[in-house]
């Protein structure tokens, strides 16, 4: 258990950028990397990924593993679980970080059922104890109603964590890292994507938005989400929702914020006729500011907000538009 | 086609917060009196798409639950819904097991239970939200897992799965036996029939034991958790809350707008 040492991080690559997950956690690596005084090293897997770990490597990384394969171009959970454990049992770390994402939170439990190692999945913080040198991982449990932190008896010791729960690392192109090819001959791929289906709405994208106007289950019908649009459009801003309007086919799923959802975080979140559950607070409470709007004055949303005003949406929005309207053009 | 569904009885994910408390002391969440337990919804939507196989072709639907005294409410749950067997694992060998005990159990359990083509899991139980339990059963059982399901078709040995991904979803193949969890994106799990109801209160429900499914007890129970809980809080909100007044719903709309300029937040 002692032998293993260093912090590894599970790159991934997003339209021949580092994803902004991986930057955040580079940084977080980095800081826990110095306080267990060791090293950090990450895991690129893919097509074509070479290119860009010159950019692991100016946020953080002292050491890139690449897998670089064609059929690693897209997500594989087999090949993806293969080669993240080899090169765990090669490079024996004593911390392996991933994202909480579509990728993240398929390979990590098979990865460390494999290895013998623990597990906390969706963490929003990490940190050393500086008395036992264990991590301790905090998560939302119970939809977010609650807190743990948890600690390791095993090594190592593995965690997913929450996009924009940590700060992105700062590029230092100067940084100096080492490049090593890892073996890709065995993937053992037994399940195998034969087709991909892109859904993406229109428009801004919501992890990107500075503004996003959220509409609940109270909004009633697709129509209702006109007015969403028309204020997020008014704010140059996205378009989120609750679960229930996606599951109803009122805006595409992809629009749904929350625990099983997006996670955003602009300036400003606007929610409407959403009542506050606590998994789709998940979703958007590191934003900036939050405003609620419901006609019910005992919304818990309101406890969750910056500002808020109790009315029926279909009042206060045209209002509200015209209003932003008229100020964000003066 | 033997179709296995693991099902988790966990409290009400939706119960209000405010009722939700908890014994930061004793790191442990207080179940709320007069709120009963449900399962958890995630795997009520794996046994619906288990019953959707069934629609479709022969099939025979088990439930399998590890759990104490009242895990056998949610399998007769599950049973009125339409599943054909259930079965109780319950030990006192297996208290405070984590997420790979969990998965070694039902994997044990699944292996005595006989022949087994799909196994449907939740994408992840809605208590502690951790969605490891089911990719581990698929390690422990050497079979591939698809995860994320928001639709699943199994025939001729092979399962075809819809797995939701951020921006769309994917279609994956797989040779069965595999296991899929199932994600919300699958649809509304259908509610038990008066029928149903009568045949499953007739129907006898075996519990398992550690003994009985050839458990290796060092692999299960809280001795056997390769993590620990050192802390349970409650989150803290730092947020003003303050209400914007006005005459009516529209001039309220107004005040939030200057209010908000006001903060130069627009
Ligand atoms: C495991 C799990 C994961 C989940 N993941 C997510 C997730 O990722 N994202 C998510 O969003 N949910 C998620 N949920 C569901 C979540 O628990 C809540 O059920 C959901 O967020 C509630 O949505 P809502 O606020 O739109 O609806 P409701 O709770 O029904 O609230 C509607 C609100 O609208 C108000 N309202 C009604 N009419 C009007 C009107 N005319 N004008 C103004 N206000 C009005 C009402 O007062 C009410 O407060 C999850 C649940 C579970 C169990
Ligand atoms: N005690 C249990 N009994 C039966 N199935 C379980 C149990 N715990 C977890 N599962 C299954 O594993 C899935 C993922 O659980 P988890 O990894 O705990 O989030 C659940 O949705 C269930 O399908």
């Amino acid at each position: 258990m002692s032998e293993r040492q260093g912090v590894l991080v599970l790159a991934e690559a997003q339209e021949a950028q580092v994803a902004p997950v991986t930057t955040e956690l580079l940084g977080l690596g980095r800081r826990l990397a110095h306080e267990l005084s060791s090293a950090l090293s990450a895991l690129l897997i893919g097509s074509g990924v070479g290119g860009i770990s010159q950019d692991v490597i100016a946020l953080g990384a002292d050491t890139v593993y690449v897998a670089d394969r064609p059929e690693l171009g897209t997500f594989n959970s087999d090949a993806y679980t293969a080669v993240a454990t080899k090169v765990c049992r090669e490079a024996a770390p004593s911390v392996v970080l991933m994202g909480h994402t579509s990728i993240g939170r398929d390979i990590a439990p098979r990865v460390a059922a494999r290895l013998g190692a623990s597990l906390s999945t969706d963490c929003v913080d990490l940190r050393v104890d500086q008395d036992t040198g264990r991590l301790l991982q905090t998560r939302p449990v119970h939809g977010g109603n609650a807190l743990a932190t948890i600690a390791s008896r095993v090594h190592p010791q593995m965690a997913t964590m929450r996009p924009r729960s940590a700060a992105p690392a700062e590029p230092d192109p100067s940084r100096n890292g080492r490049i090593i090819p890892v073996d890709t001959s065995v993937l053992d791929i037994q399940a195998r994507v034969v087709e991909t289906v892109r859904e993406e709405a229109e428009g801004l994208k919501l992890e990107e938005a500075r503004v996003v106007v959220s509409g609940g289950a109270g909004i009633d019908g697709a129509q209702g989400f006109d007015l969403i649009r028309q204020l997020a459009s008014v704010l140059g801003g996205a378009v989120g929702a609750t679960r229930l309007p996606c599951e109803q086919g009122w805006v595409s799923p992809s629009f749904q914020i929350g625990q099983t959802g997006k996670i955003v975080t602009p300036d400003l979140y606007i929610a409407v006729a959403v009542s506050g559950a606590p998994q789709h607070m998940a979703g958007c409470m590191g934003s900036g500011y939050i405003v609620a709007i419901n006609n019910d004055p005992e919304a818990h949303i309101f406890k969750l907000a910056d500002f808020g005003i109790v009315a029926d949406y279909r009042e206060a929005l045209p209002a509200l538009i015209r209003k932003c309207q008229e100020l964000v053009s003066s | 086609m033997n179709i296995i569904v693991c099902i988790k009885q966990i409290l009400d994910p939706e119960m209000p917060p405010v009722k939700f408390k908890i014994d930061a002391q004793a790191k442990k969440v207080i179940a709320p009196e007069g709120i009963p337990l449900v399962i958890s919804p995630f795997d009520e939507q794996a046994v619906e798409a288990a019953l959707r196989i069934k629609d479709a072709q022969e099939a025979k639907v088990t439930a399998i639950t590890m759990g104490g005294q009242s895990a056998k409410d949610a399998v007769k749950h599950v049973l009125a819904m339409g599943v054909d067997e259930g079965i109780v694992l319950s030990d006192e060998a297996f208290n405070g097991s984590d997420s790979f005990s969990t998965a070694y159990v039902l994997s044990q359990a699944i292996q005595k239970a006989g022949e087994y083509d799909l196994i449907l899991c939740g994408r992840q139980a809605a208590d502690w939200d951790a969605g490891q339990v089911g990719s581990i059963v698929a390690e422990e059982l050497g079979i591939p897992v698809v995860t994320l399901a928001r639709k699943v078709d199994a025939t001729g040995g092979t399962v075809r799965v819809e797995r939701v991904i951020p921006d769309g979803h994917e279609v994956v193949e797989a040779p069965l036996p595999a296991v899929v969890t199932v994600s919300s994106e699958l649809g509304q799990a259908r509610l038990p029939t008066g029928r149903g109801i009568v045949m499953a209160a007739r129907k006898s429900i075996p519990v398992w034991s550690a003994q009985d499914i050839g458990c290796d007890v060092s692999r299960v129970g809280a001795g056997a958790a390769r993590s620990e809980v050192v802390a349970l809080t409650l989150p803290i909100h730092e947020r003003k809350g303050e209400i914007v007044s006005g005459e009516t719903g529209a001039q309220a709309a107004v005040n939030l707008a200057l209010k908000l300029r006001e903060n130069r937040i627009i």
